[in-house]
């Protein structure tokens, strides 16, 4: 379908697609067996100028939005979901500093960023604060020109392998939400160090670590925005960054179902090509609509986000939602279709469908997405009357 | 200038061209057929078209050499450590042919140094004459010595064919001769016939990865110079008894040499070189991990062969490129190929289609390497590999 | 280190099938390809210029929308690209297509190094890389498998032999072919990309580069391609059935049954 992409979009998409087709599905198999971090990618990424898409022009990046991250994320993720998270998780790590920085900051840390010299990561969630983010117990507490952290932050993807992270913690306590500040935490400093790697059921080649601050002191500049407005910038963020989450989903399920597609017409049973049975067909056609409405919807709800739209909470979780429940439901109709080899390793569905599950979850739940939506849609209302 | 022209009187869009076309450049308007820019003037359409509508205007070429002056058939003996390689054996066989049928010599030109043993090799194996250069300072191939030493022999004796192995010397020294001397050059031929009433050769070789053959001639250059694929040309029965003709040519090699090869290495464990095996045990995807080569190496081993591999193997590490048959690898005929775990991608095929006997081991019954396989087992090459290993040790007493 | 790349258009090979019935060549779509041994001449150009600076110019021979996959070329890295197209370098074998390059590059001057791929996968010669070099006088090595060394005037590199490999060393300048074993050539950049999307490639014309049409296309090659033919493979395929034990046996007593298996 024609989206009507600018000629960067289309030349950003059509890269993103070389490195995917050529360089990450070769490898996407023993990277999800070994669990492997893809450094090799990272490298091709850098050096076709992809890693600064997002990032502006004046801090060294290529001064695009959300539509062109959610472009490089689909089409690496239709490879391999988990290696594509090496950039999304980037982004999400940077988007913070991109909204909120200072001009010091930026000028620090995104032109590492867009030349692909440094990964970085977000850490939000901590072992009792999920869904519920407001349960954070990292603390910082400001010590003359220093913070020093105290905590451990869960599941924090590109942990370990990231340069840059942007942590929330609790600087007071009594404020509840309104008492988290944001703060640029570089790898390497005293008494900041990693739990290890987790064994995931998907999105193997990404590398999901915990971050633990141990009297980490870090200077007083590397606060982010101010004092007690760490809540709004991870909730800002993540409203910018979901659409990542959506796409990666949409790339995984396309993967998917282009494999099932193919192999539909190599299989033969009862002497004739499976995709000529009605059964098969109808199950090909299914998993094409909800790809092409999933898509439609993500790259709208992007373009929405770019334009500079105030309000885009509900648009950006309508987005997650729809795309990863798509993305789980065309990749279990893929194994379904390849049948016994859809299940066996060696073909490239299984993994799609154990990768596809973890935008059903990361990012917040399908279900908190759901209620950000039902809150969103009930306070319209209520501005209304 | 020279042109392919559609006789529109004649043409009736019949389309027969356009599937003859290997360069896609004829498409069919209003029942006609055009010529499209792309065309680059081989000639296939020509023949091709059943109403003589298409026309191809070849300039007049004048070339004021007088070629009756050119005669006699040569055969480039390329030699290592004194010795002939066997392809200078089977171009002596070819060549025999060709020089009988025009009734001139044929004379073997070997360059290189301690070259007595070489010379009775190539008389017993059909050589009337033998021009050999030999000289310290020659002993190791070199591209520019050789190439002015052969430039120099044929400028001094003007043969009228030249033949040369399509080794990868061969390759690089015949386009070096034939550009200095601005005559034609056919590369890796695999037939070569006498034209009996133009007395000009007629070379034959593989286009388009080997799904295209075009046959070429040299009319109005000489002399006529073919590089010949080894392992196609058969050499004559080696007859001792066979005299000859030694001709020792002194010439001057030149002062400064800009070329030189410091350092030869020769792989070992290879055992046989793959242009020159007769028999290759190849390896693919199939063969499932780097660990069971081993497999692949023992068989080979087990009929003195050597090993193969596909683009895919190569590619993911487990074997050095210079076992990669195919389009961007070797291209191979042995007269046994053993393609084990290959499912026969057309750039594969390229590189082994035109060997003797095509045994293929693979588990996918749809595989198209089955399609040119003149033997096929359906099963687990795993399985089949070292029940073969275990017959053939068993059968020829190893 | 100046470096001249020496490219092809052909056509993508996968296109390349037989019709078994009429026995021609179909060909689906009329995707046209940089020959994939070109790929590594031109990603080790760039790798020449990333090393020691210097300008890496492609060339080209061939109808005028060869253009295109030029700008593929400075997508890549290219400095320049330049396209030889005029109808009297149509038709052009081996001798004639090196005389035109070496006029175009005698144009472009001023440099270390030329590159060509190892040969071009439609005709399969690999006959233009040393005929360039003679025409240009200057030294040349086939098969370069790794530069081990280059610097002004000097190089030392790899060359895959028959049975292994060679170290060469040469004066510069010098014309190499490579194989695929060199380099694994990159992707384009973005940035590359939309340098790509603005640049112009001029087109030279034999005029322009002062050739003698005599000596160009196909009336200055002296081999003439008489008759093309589809090879008819009489292939007699044969399926051995049974158990795996009963498949190898079978097999061993087939290929051992053949005259020539004997003296194994």
């Amino acid at each position: 379908m024609e989206y009507f992409l600018t000629e960067e979009q289309k030349m950003i998409k059509e890269l993103a697609a070389r490195i995917a087709d050529e360089k990450i599905a070769p490898l996407a198999i023993q990277y999800d067996e070994d669990g492997t971090f893809p450094h090799d990618i990272v490298k091709i990424l850098a050096d076709s100028d992809l890693t600064g898409v997002y990032i502006p022009e004046e801090y060294g990046g290529f001064g695009g939005g959300v539509l062109e991250m959610s472009l490089v994320v689909e089409e690496l993720s239709r490879a391999c979901g988990g290696i594509a998270l090496a950039f999304a998780g980037t982004g999400l790590g940077t988007f913070p500093i991109i909204l909120f920085g200072n001009d010091e900051q930026k000028k620090k840390y995104l032109p590492d960023i867009a030349a692909g010299k440094k990964l970085a990561a977000f850490a939000l969630t901590e072992a009792n604060a999920g869904s519920d983010a407001a349960g954070i117990q990292t603390t910082a507490v400001l010590d003359g020109d220093e913070y020093i952290l105290n905590g451990t932050k869960q599941w924090i993807t590109n942990g370990g392998e990231a340069d840059v992270y942007t942590v929330i913690a609790c600087t007071n306590r009594e404020k509840g939400a309104r008492g988290f500040s944001a703060f640029i935490v570089e790898k390497g400093t005293p008494g900041f160090s990693f739990g290890k790697k987790e064994n995931k059921m998907g999105i193997r080649a990404s590398c999901t670590r915990e971050l633990i601050f141990e009297n980490c002191r870090i200077p007083k500049e590397n606060l982010l925005y101010r004092e007690g407005m760490g809540f709004i910038v991870a909730m800002k963020t993540l409203d910018r960054t979901r659409p990542g989450v959506a796409a990666q989903a949409l790339g995984i399920a396309q993967g998917a179902f282009d494999e099932a597609l193919k192999y539909s017409r190599e299989r033969h049973q009862f002497g004739q090509a499976i995709s000529s049975f009605q059964a098969v067909q109808h199950m090909l056609a299914d998993m094409a609509i909800q790809i092409e409405a999933a898509r439609a919807l993500v790259y709208q709800t992007c373009r929405h986000i770019d334009s500079g739209a105030k309000n885009i909470s509900k648009e950006s979780a309508m987005a997650k939602v729809f795309a990863s429940d798509v993305a789980m439901k065309v990749t279990t109709d893929a194994v379904q279709i390849l049948g016994g080899y859809g299940y066996m390793k060696e073909y490239p569905v299984e993994k799609r469908m154990r990768d596809a599950k973890i935008t059903q979850i990361y990012e917040g739940t399908n279900q908190i997405q759901r209620n950000v939506i039902a809150l969103e849609l009930i306070k319209e209302m209520s501005g209304k009357k | 200038m020279a042109n392919i022209r559609i006789i529109t009187e004649k043409c009736i869009g019949c389309g027969i061209c356009i599937r003859n076309c290997p360069f896609n450049a004829i498409k069919v308007e209003n029942k006609k057929a055009i010529i499209l820019e792309n065309c680059t003037l081989c000639g296939s359409c020509v023949s091709s078209c059943k109403f003589e509508a298409i026309e191809f205007e070849k300039d007049e070429i004048n070339n004021t050499d007088d070629l009756s002056s050119y005669k006699g058939v040569w055969v480039f003996a390329e030699q290592k450590n004194s010795i002939p390689a066997q392809v200078s054996y089977e171009l002596l066989g070819a060549g025999r042919k060709l020089a009988d049928q025009l009734e001139v010599p044929l004379s073997a030109v070997i360059i290189g140094s301690g070259l007595d043993e070489a010379i009775k090799e190539l008389i017993a194996y059909g050589a009337d004459n033998v021009y050999a250069v030999d000289n310290q300072a020659l002993k190791d191939y070199n591209d520019e010595l050789y190439s002015d030493v052969l430039t120099r022999l044929i400028q001094q004796y003007k043969p009228e064919i030249v033949l040369m192995g399509a080794t990868t010397y061969g390759r690089s020294l015949a386009p070096r001769v034939s550009s200095r001397l601005n005559t034609g050059l056919t590369a890796d031929c695999t037939g070569l016939e006498i034209d009996p009433e133009k007395r000009i050769l007629l070379q034959t070789r593989p286009a388009f990865g080997g799904n295209l053959m075009a046959t070429i001639t040299c009319p109005n250059h000489r002399p006529q110079m073919s590089t010949v694929r080894p392992k196609v040309m058969k050499p004559l029965e080696k007859d001792a008894s066979r005299t000859g003709q030694i001709i020792r040519p002194e010439i001057k090699l030149p002062d400064e040499v800009r070329t030189k090869v410091v350092e030869t290495v020769s792989v070992a464990c290879e055992m046989v070189n793959l242009t020159e095996a007769d028999i290759i045990v190849s390896a693919g995807r199939g063969i499932g991990d780097p660990k069971n080569l081993k497999l692949v190496e023992e068989l080979a081993q087990v009929l003195g062969g050597a090993v193969g591999a596909s683009r895919a193997v190569v590619d993911a590490g487990w074997i050095e490129y210079s076992h990669q048959v195919g389009q961007t690898g070797k291209t191979v005929c042995p007269k046994v190929y053993i393609a084990c775990g290959i499912s026969g991608a057309v750039q594969h095929l390229a590189g082994m289609s035109s060997s003797d006997t095509i045994i293929a081991i693979n588990n996918n019954p749809d595989a198209p390497i089955f399609k040119i396989a003149t033997i096929g087992i359906v099963g687990d090459v795993l399985e089949i590999l070292p029940l073969l290993i275990n017959e053939f040790k068993a059968r020829l007493g190893k | 280190m100046n470096v001249i790349v020496c490219v092809k258009q052909v056509p993508g090979t996968n296109e390349v099938k037989i019709n078994k019935e009429t026995n021609t060549i179909i060909r689906e779509g009329v995707e046209s390809i940089l020959n994939p041994f070109d790929t590594y001449a031109v990603e080790e150009g760039l790798r020449i210029k990333d090393k020691t600076g210097g300008k890496v110019t492609v060339i080209s021979m061939g109808i005028p929308s060869v253009a295109d996959m030029l700008k593929e070329t400075i997508a890549l890295g290219a400095d320049e690209a330049v396209l030889l197209s005029d109808r009297a370098f149509a038709g052009a074998d081996t001798l004639a297509t090196s005389y035109a390059l070496s006029m175009g590059i005698r144009k472009i001057g001023n440099y270390d190094l030329i590159i060509c791929g190892k040969q071009a996968s439609d005709g399969d010669t690999a006959q233009v890389g040393p005929s360039l070099a003679e025409k240009l006088d200057i030294p040349h090595a086939t098969n370069i498998r790794k530069i081990e060394e280059i610097k002004e005037g000097y190089i030392r590199c790899q060359r895959l032999t028959d049975d292994g490999y060679e170290v060469i060393e040469m004066s510069l300048p010098a014309v190499i072919t490579v194989v695929k074993e060199i380099n694994e050539p990159r992707l384009p950049s973005l940035k590359g990309m939309m340098r790509a999307k603005k640049a112009t490639i001029p087109v030279w014309t034999a005029a322009d580069i002062n050739a003698d049409i005599n000596r160009c296309g196909l009336k200055g090659s002296p081999t003439q391609v008489i008759k093309t033919f589809v090879p008819v493979h009489e292939i007699k395929s044969e399926l051995i059935e049974g158990a795996p034990a009963e498949q190898a046996s079978k097999l061993a007593e087939k290929l051992l049954s053949m005259r020539f298996m004997k003296c194994v």
